[in-house]
């Protein structure tokens, strides 16, 4: 008999082709014809379409890309529009917010940052619009609205690298520019520049449930992968029988280390993992430089960062020394 | 199912090509080198090392000769730097520049053959002026080069051209107009490790005196104006040190501060000194040379060939590991002790 048990969905489930439930009074139309694709049955459901764009889908599709078009246009120009060296350099690309100068200056000069608040708006939008979307689609189909608070903390710290905090500190280049590696040496650089965001409590906190979720994530998957064989992967409706599949993942966890989650609970601690990751990561950021200017000085005052000895001959700020050379 | 094992295979293959071809080839040795559990520490590959070594390898100093007898000055006509020198040692100082600098081009790369006193050729006003930088180096500059000094051999390495030399950046064309305009990165930065940092850290900093700190100095928000795009400036600055001296950020800094110079370990002021002296050589020497070279010889933008931390360095923490060459040559500058 097929069984789910390896990497990939062994198992093709396919019914005939559904539009799915009834939408209520007042939605758009389900757009396109579904079909069934083979390759997309391997990692999940085979059947493509309908899908449901209604106004926020699209005003959010059309919003993203004029944000995508202006990063890419400017990139392109950065390359003075060589397609090759376009393709060469991409991940090194980017579209920089304005410099330091023009403080909080709500449209800046185009090629000094204009670009880049025009891009910032309409991605900004287009994530406000999806979360409308997800919110909606979710309240159509009697759903709770899970999706869309978890998806709002990942906004949450969108807005504060991008606008809110930038906005506290009354300057735009205090933001993150748009481009694969820029934005990792924007990150490295935000971390130096005040003192290591590595004393920053929040940041810690982030941490903690950024690799939490990976180890509930690991646990969960695992665990009913394990009990697939058993039909696991239909969780709810084996939760209160004897014997089942659901029976033994939770008596694996309870003999191995003494607690067991519930099939329910088990979801709540992966939703509150991942949404407080990016919660108390966005206040840690949120903090950086408007209550706190330099980590590490503030760890050693709390008593977060211990001395160690020193293995070193005394060194000094040779700055300071009285005759020291320009 | 087959399919997909196949194209898992061909993706593995390629990838591990890939990591062949741009990756280091193991052993890494990480060497503690501060307290424990710090993160301090040296990383090394010995395949590395080894080809540093052999790339890195000072010259016998020539024979000494006898330092009495007349002066330069006495003997030759337009001698300005080394006039108090005995021939001998002149002869032989000129002898070994040739080695370290012109060794297949010969005399004749400075000096006219039948008038030796000439300033005709470029080449002969430019060494002069480095003589006197190498004098002015030794003499004045021992919180750097302490008593290894240097020599004309240090940065030349035979080559009539350093090969670790800069000019200013313009950065690659871009398209004019109201697209964003250059702001110094986002391009692969061959002066910062290839990362997408400022392509010209040297403009700013070794040549000018723009302020390297950029970390807050107190715990709470003040006075400390500098910003995160100020200080990716200062981070091109510190890969470009790094990949100079074949080092990582912990040679001179503990990372948990990279600004507390009680944590910091001696090689940090060494390091300082040098970003002064750099900017000393680029501003009274380098700079003032540059309408002597020919146009082949300036940059992009028209500036001369300045000089930063890899010129001498060349991938190495110490300059040809340590080997001091110049105390064989005092009339150089090296004090004696």
């Amino acid at each position: 008999m097929a069984e789910y048990q390896n990497i990939f969905t062994r198992v093709q489930v396919r019914a005939p082709l559904s539009a799915g439930v009834p939408l209520p009074r007042g939605s758009w139309r389900r757009s396109g014809r579904p079909f069934f694709a083979h390759w997309l049955g391997v990692i999940g459901d085979a059947q493509v379409g309908p899908v449901y764009l209604g106004w926020t889908g699209v005003a959010s599709v059309i919003s993203f890309v004029a944000a995508f078009e202006i990063v890419g246009l400017n990139m392109l120009a950065s390359v003075n529009w060589n397609p090759w060296q376009f393709l060469r350099q991409l991940p090194w690309l980017a579209l920089e917010p304005p410099p330091p100068g023009l403080g909080w200056q709500i449209l800046a000069p185009l090629n000094e940052g204009g670009w880049w608040q025009i891009a910032g708006f309409f991605l900004t939008a287009s994530v406000l619009l999806w979360w409308v979307r997800t919110y909606r689609r979710a309240i159509a189909l009697g759903m709770g609205t899970h999706v869309a608070w978890a998806f709002a903390s990942a906004i949450w710290l969108f807005l504060v690298l991008g606008f809110i905090r930038p906005l506290l500190m009354g300057c735009w280049c205090e933001s993150v520019p748009f481009g694969i590696f820029p934005h990792l040496d924007w990150t490295a650089s935000f971390s130096i520049r005040y003192g290591n965001l590595f004393y920053n409590p929040f940041h810690m906190l982030s941490i903690v449930f950024l690799y939490g979720s990976t180890l509930l994530f690991a646990m969960h998957g695992a665990t009913i992968l394990a009990v697939s064989r058993f039909g696991g992967e239909r969780e709810i409706e084996q939760a209160v029988d004897r014997g089942t599949a659901a029976e033994r993942a939770a008596l694996f966890w309870r003999w191995t280390m003494g607690f067991n989650a519930t099939f329910e609970s088990l979801h709540r601690w992966a939703w509150w993992f991942a949404v407080l990751c990016t919660l108390t990561g966005g206040i840690g950021i949120l903090l950086t430089g408007t209550v706190v200017d330099n980590w590490y000085l503030w760890g050693v005052k709390h008593g977060i960062a211990p001395p160690y000895p020193q293995v070193f001959p005394p060194v000094h700020d040779p700055g300071l020394l009285s005759r020291a050379p320009q | 199912m087959t399919l997909g094992i196949r194209l898992s295979v061909v993706v593995a293959v390629l990838l591990g090509v890939a990591m062949l071809v741009r990756f280091e080839t193991p052993p890494i040795y990480t060497v503690q080198w501060g307290y424990r559990g710090t993160g301090m520490a040296q990383i090394f590959n010995p395949h590395r090392v080894a080809a540093a070594v052999a790339a890195n390898q000072s010259p016998a100093p020539l024979g000494p000769v006898q330092s009495g007898g007349q002066k330069a000055s006495a003997v030759y006509k337009n001698v300005k730097v080394l006039g108090d020198v005995s021939v001998g040692e002149f002869t032989r100082l000129m002898a070994s520049m040739t080695n370290w600098v012109a060794p297949n081009e010969g005399c004749n790369y400075c000096h006219v053959p039948n008038d030796l006193a000439s300033d005709a050729i470029y080449t002969k006003v430019v060494a002069r002026r480095m003589l006197q930088m190498v004098r002015h180096i030794n003499g004045d500059w021992g919180s750097h080069v302490a008593l290894t000094g240097v020599t004309c051999f240090t940065c030349h390495r035979g080559q009539p051209v350093p090969s670790q030399i800069w000019f200013a950046n313009p950065g690659p064309p871009h398209a004019q107009g109201f697209a964003e305009s250059w702001v110094g990165k986002n391009h692969p930065s061959p002066a910062a490790g290839l990362a997408a940092l400022p392509l010209d850290p040297f403009s700013p900093f070794l040549q000018g005196t723009d302020p390297i700190r950029v970390e807050s100095p107190a715990a709470l928000p003040g006075e400390d104006p500098h910003s995160i795009k100020e200080t990716e400036w200062t981070y091109s600055l510190m890969m470009n040190i790094s990949q100079s001296l074949g080092v990582n950020c912990t040679f001179c800094h503990n990372s948990r501060s990279f600004r507390d110079w009680n944590q910091s370990t001696p090689q940090r002021v060494a390091a300082w000194q040098g970003i002064r002296m750099v900017r000393d050589l680029n501003t009274n020497f380098l700079l003032p040379l540059a309408h002597v070279f020919p146009a082949g010889r300036l940059g992009p933008l028209g500036d001369g060939p300045k000089l930063d931390c890899a010129t001498c360095h060349q991938g190495v923490y110490k300059p040809l590991f340590g080997v001091a060459l110049a105390k064989d040559y005092p009339e150089l500058g090296l004090p004696s002790k």
